[in-house]
């Protein structure tokens, strides 16, 4: 434990954040999030907003896989209900951005409900596999059911509109995402302070007790499948607004292999693994992309390199299981240890 | 205090349970009186375990039934048996893992908080209002009792064996228990830990009125704390009475010992010997 921080009260002890130096760095964070957009070109808001929907979903898939220890490859397909609810929306009836964008995380919702019905009778890898049947389903269902979705074309997305400011570009966008994100985000943080997300854990630790303290299974498993998929229901309503074109194809099985990588990446069961986790999965390609761009290089060597950058991703990855399984948050967390005493001890 | 005068808060009746073709219980049927210690005894794969596991609702019985309070429970899932005052700890420690000593124990609470998704999700208004509720009553009802407010903040998994089964009880008396089921507490304990161990139960039915049920296999500590010992074998109830009465019991002798004749177990150890000789 951090010393000189003597706390005086149960509220300050319970508190998210209860030293002055955590205050600090939020301060600073929050001043770097807001100055950001002016000092950044399109290409770097363009991947802060994807960065913030990725966060979005992963925070999501961790509520129900770090912590309630629900597997699911099925959060690109949650996203995908999400992203075609807030288009047919906008299409058909445009509704207002913000309540479209809570009605794709209500239908995102809906839809996890049902696919969490298995989960009382199969874990692990079978649950897994009965996700994944969900999105195949899914697919099936975005693909085919032409006066909705629009089949195989898909749905074009007008910009979102908000008081008569048109969302068109990644600066504006970032302004609409990055709250969003942050009160998602805030809310998952909320969670665990209060009995619902207790008893997720409790679930995931030890379910056979958790039911002896009172904690109905199938009811959490299935609260824990609803909250994800409304996560990843808004985010995808976000990925709608961002991309603009809604298809069938937007949201790949492989997508939600994304993201539980981001959740094992970063940290099971913590908020801060779910962000780390994302921004290293976004980011860390993007890196790469830059850094052969950087090699004094051909064009064809460049060529040659591009598979190259995926095996180093792919490397990187396996890298962290073997050497830090409890993830990103964890260094950070050994990086905050060291410099609590630093620099009287080493 | 004494069993059978004041109408029992825990009543099982002619309880059998197999598992495929054992039986594991058979008929089994005892009373718990309101304010008693009652252990239940018996040597091992006598049926203790599987007993609690029926009353706290894992095992569905094929016959007989369990009464709570006068209210039969015997098709009631296990989360609403905790809801009505039925707490328990395991033999081989429940504990969460991945949680603080502190979180542990409030999720004793569970059944008994409010708090909605919504409230969770913005942690305002109700939701902060219980947790500070929560949080205060935990220190200093639970923590403060047991003495276990140095490890407040700790991950349980950390904790030495005898701290595990004292976190283990604190969360099943913020589970606000009517009658507390304790699976062996003092099992694997040194007799510093289980004399405390044994000084908490005494208390917690002297501070809190709670009825107490365990399974335990010291016999020193059976016998000085229990109003009232039931004795299994073979998943049958052998004797039901006062320590006192139960340890005069020749069957409960012969379940131990294996016979009921000392001296006879004495001949035929000797006998062999004389033809050897």
């Amino acid at each position: 434990m951090r010393i000189g921080t003597a706390r005086s009260s149960y509220r300050h002890d319970e508190s998210l954040f209860d030293s002055r130096t955590q205050h600090a760095w939020l301060a600073v964070l929050a001043v770097a999030l807001l100055g950001f957009p002016f000092f950044a070109d399109e290409y770097w808001l363009y991947l802060a907003c994807l960065v913030a929907i990725n966060i979005a979903s992963t925070t999501g898939l961790n509520i129900l896989t770090g912590y309630t220890g629900l597997v699911s490859l099925g959060q690109a397909a949650f996203m995908g209900i999400g992203a075609y609810t807030v288009a047919a929306l906008e299409q058909k009836l445009g509704t207002p951005v913000l309540l479209n964008l809570l009605a794709g995380g209500f239908v995102a919702m809906l839809g996890g409900l049902v696919v969490g019905l298995p989960s009382l009778r199969v874990k692990g890898l079978y649950l897994a596999i009965a996700t994944i049947a969900a999105s195949v389903v899914l697919h099936f269902v975005f693909a085919n059911w032409h006066s909705v979705t629009g089949g195989h074309a898909g749905i074009t997305v007008a910009p979102a509109e908000i008081l008569g400011v048109s969302f068109d570009t990644s600066f504006r966008l970032y302004w609409l995402f990055v709250p969003i994100t942050a009160l998602m985000v805030l809310g998952a943080a909320n969670l665990f302070r209060t009995r619902i997300g207790r008893a997720f854990i409790a679930i995931r630790d030890r379910d056979i007790s958790a039911e002896v303290l009172g904690i109905p299974l199938l009811r959490y498993k299935l609260l824990s499948f609803g909250l994800s998929s409304f996560y990843a229901g808004v985010a995808g309503g976000m990925w709608a607004y961002f991309f603009r074109v809604v298809t069938p194809e937007s949201f790949p099985l492989i997508m939600s292999i994304f993201f539980l990588a981001a959740v094992i990446v970063g940290g099971m069961g913590t908020i801060l693994g779910a962000i780390l986790g994302a921004v290293f999965m976004t980011m860390v390609p993007e890196a790469l992309k830059l850094i052969v761009g950087w090699l004094p290089l051909s064009a064809d060597a460049t060529l040659i390199l591009s598979p190259v950058r995926t095996i180093v991703f792919g490397a990187l990855i396996v890298g962290f299981l073997v050497f830090e399984p409890l993830g990103l948050q964890e260094i950070w967390r050994r990086i905050r240890r060291f410099f609590h005493l630093w620099p009287f001890r080493a | 205090m004494h069993p059978g005068k004041a109408n029992p808060i825990l009543e099982v009746e002619g309880l059998t349970l197999s598992f495929g073709g054992i039986k594991a219980l058979t008929d089994v049927g005892f009373e718990v009186a309101p304010g008693s210690i009652t252990t239940v005894i018996g040597p091992n794969g006598a049926g203790k375990t599987s007993l609690f596991n029926t009353i706290s609702g894992f095992y569905k019985p094929a016959t007989g039934r369990i009464r709570f309070q006068g209210e039969d429970i015997t098709a009631t899932r296990p989360p609403e048996r905790a809801k009505l005052g039925l707490a328990r700890s395991f033999q081989n420690i429940a504990l969460f893992r991945g949680m603080t000593v502190l979180d542990n124990i409030k999720l004793g609470r569970h059944a008994h908080l409010r708090t909605n998704v919504l409230d969770a999700l913005f942690y305002f208004g109700r939701a902060r209002h219980e947790e500070m509720k929560l949080r205060q009553e935990v220190e200093e009802r639970i923590i403060d009792f047991l003495e276990i407010d140095h490890i407040r903040h700790m991950p349980v998994s950390v904790l030495s064996y005898g701290l595990q089964k004292r976190v283990e009880m604190a969360r099943a008396l913020a589970m606000r228990p009517k009658v507390l089921m304790l699976d062996e507490p003092v099992a694997g304990m040194n007799r510093e830990e289980t004399e405390d161990m044994a000084r908490f139960i005494l208390d917690v039915r002297e501070e809190w009125g709670v009825t107490v049920l365990m399974v335990e296999h010291d016999m020193g500590m059976v016998m000085d704390l229990s109003d009232h010992v039931v004795v299994l074998n073979f998943g049958q109830v052998i004797a039901d009475g006062t320590p006192a009465e139960v340890q005069a019991n020749p069957e409960v002798i012969k379940a131990y010992l294996g016979s009921g004749d000392v001296s006879e177990l004495r001949q035929r150890l000797h006998q062999p010997l004389a033809v050897g000789a």
